[in-house]
């Protein structure tokens, strides 16, 4: 009946038609109209910019080199994401499916390098296998004078590729657990061999799984700014970096900021009707029996030498460097007040990036459960630019509209602040918005048909049941912003330092031992809640 | 907030309804309703999806602000007249169609919500026995079975004492079996509690089971209201009678109190004239291979046997086939040739023209609508 109401009024006035039968509380759509426009902001002064200076912005894109960034970054977004996921499909089932000695610990150690941030993952693999670095150290003695070149397309994909397959592995092992394996019996029993069966039945299942981690691995190595920085592969976000610290060209870094968004935007709607296809292929979870693990025999070993050569590049080998050079660092003293003032500053820029982007969670996330209409739609829809957004553009746009609109901000805490919050919103909408999700209405009406006043009901029913999600989206806008870097590099104030940019500005000066305690550290505040909250679902949703 | 942490029972008062009215935007979902529950007593709100009894129900709890009309609760004027009761000081319970149980309480946080902010144990107890769930405070509600959970939220409505209590579909999500058992439990732990009751089915045998007032609506207002026996038996228009089971309808020709039809002449108990509908439950259609001077000649051609009962076919001498239910013995069989009467309460209603005699392929079409 509420359906057939919504319908007729639908087809009635156009404030009916934007707002729906039951309108929001002008207060909230305010709020919300307020982050939503905050959220749009980069992308629409990108647009503005581009559309400005329309001539200059065609020539620099329209060029041999735009081609050249394209076909590098493209290339470098493909590789690792096949690489990445010739290295999950076999961890994913190993783990799940198959008798493998300690699949479950094998299954945990495999996540974890997700929450290694990309630029301490390259910063690590350079200071250990790069010029100056820890190999040659070991091999000199041996006569060895040049190493194999780490720097390059090599180093950017083998690092992004170790720091990345996680993200097919985890939606992977999800789509193999809930495969109902009563699926496999009938085809069996339908006479189609092993094999057949797997490219029959269990393929078709796992392609959509596999097919969103690709995109969030493509996503990634497309956006990626600090790994490909320091590896020294120019792809798009270090070209824009370079357009834009040259001091010229601003007009230029937006156009290509603009291709840029464009691309990930294009892989987006793929991964939207990626992840529509998954749900068609959720079976009900009261018919699944445990499936009979694969027995390996005597593949088991090279089972456990691919997994373990696996985790062992991407975990054990960094962390072992990044512990070896803050055991360096400790025995030779270091300043420690500074180190105090970078994590204080790290730690008060992500947490009143983590306050801003949970208020306007919260707002968003009401308006789009409690009063779906197209404009609420559209609010919640622009929410989640973030996400298409790589943090370089939007470090950008935020720069070229503060020095042309706002000058006193540029460069300013509070322009960082706002940067990150936009940045890292989609986090807390999308837990925010599922925790609404499971307080239905009838719940608050329940309350108050048994006498409570509606301040009663918010504070007894509503937040309690929220409460877990908003926190939960709080912490994770947090320790993203945590170890965010290029925006921290563009937009903090001049002697703002944070962990993250630390670890920045002494790799690239090739102090690696320097690098090591700030890395420790953010490692330490940010990877185990990470990988909790992550592992809890979070990530990608 | 209301205070009824006593336990003791307040006299309830009914519930009246006089033109109640909401639409939303253009489709009116409640057209002007009256409606009378009697003190005590059990009444529901039958009707087909889309009718309107949900929202009526939710005008009564005072979840939705009626465009129009009066609701009394227990000689209290809730709604109407410009006054507007809110939901929470209406001291009325509501069994919600999912039960809305607050996931994040045990059962006696949930039983106990309504009771104020330190709730007595031993009125928590005491609803707690009523509904067969004594001791059961500590569990969490996610443990309890579909069956609990409906017997919680029920504890839950019936605690605070209200005045009133409605149940939205409360049965819709049980199996079959537990849905029979817990209609009687139900209905009997409402008449031990002594508090009135509304619920919406859209159920037949439901609501005529276990309310003693029945009101069917359609398109939004209440097409005919009484004893489940007087909504049954003695149907005011031809869509009532086909929605509350199968009904045998035969076109007849009445004058001077009494009516001809294929089956016999019968009083029609009014001063109706010219063509008529002759409407016949096929429990009220009797057969045998003998049969009084007036009854008519028929065939057997279909038997459909049901264990407890039977459906029997029977095509009369104009061709039109009446069925007739009967007990499961004796066993007819096609060919058979009976002779046929009306043996029970028949309603003769003037002739619709060209009415459908399927009253569910109405459900959804808004006559209102413009």
């Amino acid at each position: 009946m509420a359906a057939t109401s919504a319908g007729a009024a639908r087809r009635r006035s156009p404030a009916h038609r934007l707002f729906g039968v039951r309108r929001p509380p002008l207060v909230l759509l305010g709020l919300g109209l307020v982050a939503g426009f905050a959220a749009a902001l980069p992308a629409l002064y990108l647009i503005v910019a581009v559309a400005g200076d329309a001539r200059t912005a065609v020539d620099a894109v329209l060029t041999q080199r735009t081609l050249g960034l394209v076909v590098r970054s493209a290339g470098l977004a493909a590789a690792v994401t096949a690489a990445a996921i010739a290295i999950a499909v076999p961890i994913a089932w190993l783990t799940v499916r198959s008798d493998l000695p300690g699949r479950r610990m094998w299954a945990t150690l495999a996540t974890l390098p997700l929450v290694i941030p990309s630029y301490i993952g390259a910063y690590l693999f350079v200071s250990a296998l790069g010029p100056k670095g820890l190999l040659q150290d070991l091999l000199a003695p041996l006569g060895v004078e040049r190493l194999p070149p780490i720097y390059g397309f090599f180093g950017a994909w083998l690092v992004l590729t170790l720091f990345t397959y996680p993200l097919v592995l985890i939606p992977l092992r999800a789509a193999l657990r809930r495969m109902d394996p009563a699926l496999e019996e009938a085809a069996r029993v339908m006479g189609r061999s092993p094999t057949e069966v797997f490219r029959s039945i269990v393929l078709p299942q796992l392609l959509p799984a596999i097919g969103a981690g690709a995109v969030l691995v493509a996503l990634y190595a497309l956006s990626d700014f600090g790994a490909v920085s320091l590896l020294r592969f120019n792809s798009f976000t270090r070209d824009i970096y370079i357009a834009y610290t040259s001091g010229f060209g601003r007009t230029e870094a937006a156009a290509l900021g603009m291709v840029l968004v464009l691309i990930m935007l294009a892989l987006f709607a793929v991964y939207g009707r990626v992840r529509g296809a998954r749900a068609l292929h959720r079976t009900s979870p009261g018919t699944q029996r445990p499936t009979a693990p694969v027995k390996l025999g005597r593949w088991r070993w090279p089972a456990i030498a691919f997994c373990g050569s696996v985790v062992g590049l991407a975990l054990v080998l960094p962390v072992g460097v990044l512990l070896y050079w803050a055991t360096k660092q400790v025995s030779t003293g270091m300043q420690l007040s500074a180190l105090a003032t970078d994590a204080g500053h790290s730690l008060i820029a992500a947490a009143a990036a983590a306050g801003f982007a949970a208020v306007a969670a919260v707002v968003i996330a009401l308006l789009a459960v409690r009063f779906p209409s197209p404009a609420t739609h559209v609010i919640e829809r622009i929410g989640y630019a973030g996400y298409a957004l790589p943090g370089i553009v939007i470090a950008l746009a935020l720069a070229f509209f503060t020095t042309r609109f706002a000058l006193p901000l540029y460069q300013s805490f509070a322009i960082l602040v706002f940067a990150l919050a936009i940045h890292y919103l989609p986090l807390a909408v999308s837990p925010v918005g599922s925790s609404l999700v499971q307080v239905p209405p009838r719940l608050e009406e329940a309350a108050r048909s048994l006498g409570r006043s509606p301040i009663a009901v918010l504070r007894t029913i509503t937040t309690p049941l929220v409460a877990s999600g908003v926190l939960g989206g709080t912490a994770l806008v947090f320790l993203h912003a945590l170890k965010e870097l290029p925006a921290t590099l563009v937009l903090a104030p001049i002697e703002f330092n944070t962990l993250a940019t630390d670890v920045w500005h002494r790799t690239t000066e090739g102090a690696f031992e320097q690098s090591a305690i700030p890395a420790l550290l953010l490692l330490l505040i940010a990877a185990p809640p990470l990988y909790l909250l992550n592992a809890r679902g979070s990530v990608g949703s | 907030m209301t205070d009824n942490g006593n336990g003791a029972t307040p006299p309830s008062g009914g519930l009246r309804l006089r033109g109640l009215e909401k639409a939303y935007g253009s489709v009116r979902a409640v057209a002007g309703i009256d409606l009378e529950c009697n003190a005590g007593g059990t009444c529901s709100l039958l009707g087909p999806s889309g009718c309107g009894k949900t929202t009526t129900l939710r005008l009564i709890a005072g979840l939705e602000r009626p465009d129009a009309g009066e609701i009394v609760v227990g000689g209290r004027v809730v709604s109407g007249n410009g006054r507007f009761v809110p939901a929470e000081e209406r001291r009325i319970g509501m069994v919600f169609q999912d039960y809305a149980l607050f996931p994040h309480m045990d059962v006696a946080g949930n039983v106990g919500y309504g009771l104020g902010r330190k709730p007595d144990p031993g009125r928590v107890r005491e609803a707690l026995e009523l509904v067969g769930l004594a001791g059961s405070q500590k569990r969490p509600v996610h443990e309890l079975s579909g069956g609990q959970q409906q017997r919680v939220a029920l504890a839950r409505a019936l605690a605070p004492t209200p005045d009133l209590v409605l149940l939205d579909e409360p049965f819709s999500n049980l199996d079959a079996s537990l849905r029979d058992r817990l209609r009687q439990e139900v209905s009997q732990i409402l008449r031990t509690a002594g508090v009135t009751a509304l619920f919406v089915t859209h159920d037949q045998e439901e609501a005529m089971s276990i309310a003693e007032t029945v009101a069917v609506m359609r398109e939004g207002r209440v097409e005919q209201a009484g004893t489940p026996e007087a909504v049954y038996l003695r149907p005011r228009t031809r869509w009532m009678a086909t929605f509350l089971g199968d009904m045998e309808v035969l076109p007849g020709e009445a004058c001077d109190g009494r009516c001809h039809c294929e089956l016999g002449s019968l009083p029609t108990g009014s001063d109706i004239a010219g063509d008529v509908d002759v409407l016949v439950r096929p429990e009220s259609v009797a057969f045998g291979v003998s049969g009084p001077a007036t009854a008519a000649p028929a065939q057997v051609i279909t038997r459909r046997f049901f264990g407890h009962d039977q459906l029997v076919g029977l095509q009369l001498a104009s061709g039109q086939v009446v069925s007739s239910r009967r007990l499961g013995y004796p066993a007819w069989h096609p060919g058979d040739h009976v002779q046929v009467w009306i043996d029970g309460p028949a309603e003769v209603l003037p002739r619709e023209n060209g009415a459908a005699s399927e009253p569910n392929v109405a459900v959804g079409h808004d006559d209102d609508v413009a």
